[in-house]
């Protein structure tokens, strides 16, 4: 049994008539001539195939590499991130929050699920989720120790709540031991979660 | 709104379950949900805010207890019924009526417009009603409709870290009331201002606010 699985056992279980009621409704719309199913393939085809967290890392391995390229991040996140071709819906306003051995971020939505497409793709379920949502801004300290990030109280913790329409990636420290890797390998240690804020970038990850 | 869906500091959700190696959509039918949301939006009948407020509007209860792509398809039956794109009959029988018409967002179009994106910032001269550095309150305001302002902050005092531009106000987008657009800003809060002394002295949090959100403190 998935993990999912699991989950759908325990309170999150879907009506086994809503795969059925999902087609209906398709089947309607695109009867009635108001949804091209070409379009909808096109979509999922984006979300699932093209954009991911992999333009995330290409971007927090750009700034690692270039500090000309980190600073004009820093300043204007959603220039530099266009500057690699990563644009559009979602990620129409970005900005990039630094972790220092000082700093550490925090990217939540309790509102709903604003997340920034363009660089990470459409959020995970645990991102969506009450559990995160809830308490990502009141305990953002135990939620990071669940993910195994167990920060000193000397650490300052920001967490930003994406109310409004900008979208925030963290960038990740880089990790010792790892001057001698290109770009493309340094992109390849990058996850999603170190972009959320909820991990951290390792040599082994 | 004060619905469930303003989370932020509810205790009793229990532990953060993530997932590893995550597909996008656990099933086919939530690519569909996902997609056809996007598609009908081109429609142009509603705008995001008027999305997430039908979100928002799903019952506590069923909010709670629905999977994200579930609570996208209610939301989307819900538009698609208020903005007339289909009437209860055809929802129920499943069978169009009326003259078939021609979708706005074509496969090719699909592409192209996700990349461009749509901003949000408006450009019209509207003048900031606070500075960077300075310490602002956010309102105590409990509108019944959609709001961007939660709970947890309404009350609490900040300060001003950064001034992102004229932003179009959600409050008013959601109901079509027009875009009232003004700034936003990114303001800092406290934890132990949040949440009390038991919070660290170092940790903060920091919310996107419109000017309507904020008073001075």
């Amino acid at each position: 049994m998935t993990q999912h699985q699991h989950e759908h056992d325990h309170g999150q279980d879907v009506p086994s008539d809503l795969a059925l009621r999902v087609k209906a409704l398709e089947s309607l719309l695109v009867e009635k001539g108001l949804v091209d199913p070409a379009a909808l393939d096109a979509l999922i085809d984006t979300y699932e195939h093209k954009v991911g967290p992999r333009n995330g890392a290409r971007v927090v391995a750009r700034a690692w590499v270039d500090p000309a390229y980190k600073q004009r991040l820093l300043a204007d996140a959603t220039a530099a991130i266009a500057e690699l071709g990563y644009m559009g819906r979602q990620g129409e306003h970005m900005m990039v929050v630094e972790n220092t051995p000082k700093v550490h971020n925090l990217v939540v939505c309790t509102l709903c699920s604003c997340y920034p497409w363009t660089v990470l793709g459409l959020p995970p379920v645990w991102y969506k989720s009450a559990p995160y949502r809830s308490r990502a801004v009141i305990d953002p300290r135990g939620v990071l120790r669940e993910f195994g990030v167990d920060l000193p109280e000397n650490v300052e913790v920001r967490v930003w709540d994406s109310t409004a329409e900008l979208r925030y990636l963290v960038l990740p420290e880089r990790p010792a031991g790892t001057a001698n890797l290109t770009e493309e390998e340094l992109a390849a240690l990058i996850t999603r979660d170190a972009m959320v804020g909820v991990a951290k970038v390792g040599v082994s990850a | 709104m004060n619905g469930v869906h303003d989370m932020g500091g509810m205790h009793g959700m229990g532990p953060v379950e993530h997932e590893n190696n995550e597909p996008v959509f656990h099933a086919p039918w939530e690519g569909r949900v996902f997609a056809m949301n996007v598609a009908m939006g081109f429609w142009r009948k509603w705008n995001i805010d008027a999305s997430r407020h039908g979100v928002e509007q799903i019952p506590p209860a069923d909010y709670l207890r629905m999977s994200y792509y579930e609570k996208w398809f209610t939301r989307l039956v819900g538009l698609l019924l208020k903005s007339g794109l289909i009437t209860q009959g055809e929802f129920a029988s499943g069978r169009p009526e009326g003259a078939k018409q021609t979708p706005p967002f074509t496969a090719a179009k699909a592409v192209e417009t996700l990349g461009k994106g749509g901003p949000y910032t408006r450009n019209v001269a509207v003048a900031p009603r606070f500075q960077v550095g300075q310490r602002v309150r956010a309102r105590n305001l409990n509108p019944a409709g959609h709001t961007r302002l939660p709970r947890y902050v309404r009350g609490r005092a900040g300060a001003v870290h950064r001034d992102h531009g004229v932003f179009v106000f959600p409050d008013t987008n959601a109901q079509f009331l027009g875009e009232k657009p003004q700034h936003l800003y990114s303001v800092r809060f406290a934890a132990r201002e949040l949440w009390g002394e038991e919070a660290s002295p170092r940790d903060s949090v920091y919310l996107d606010l419109w000017d309507d959100y904020l008073e001075p403190a």
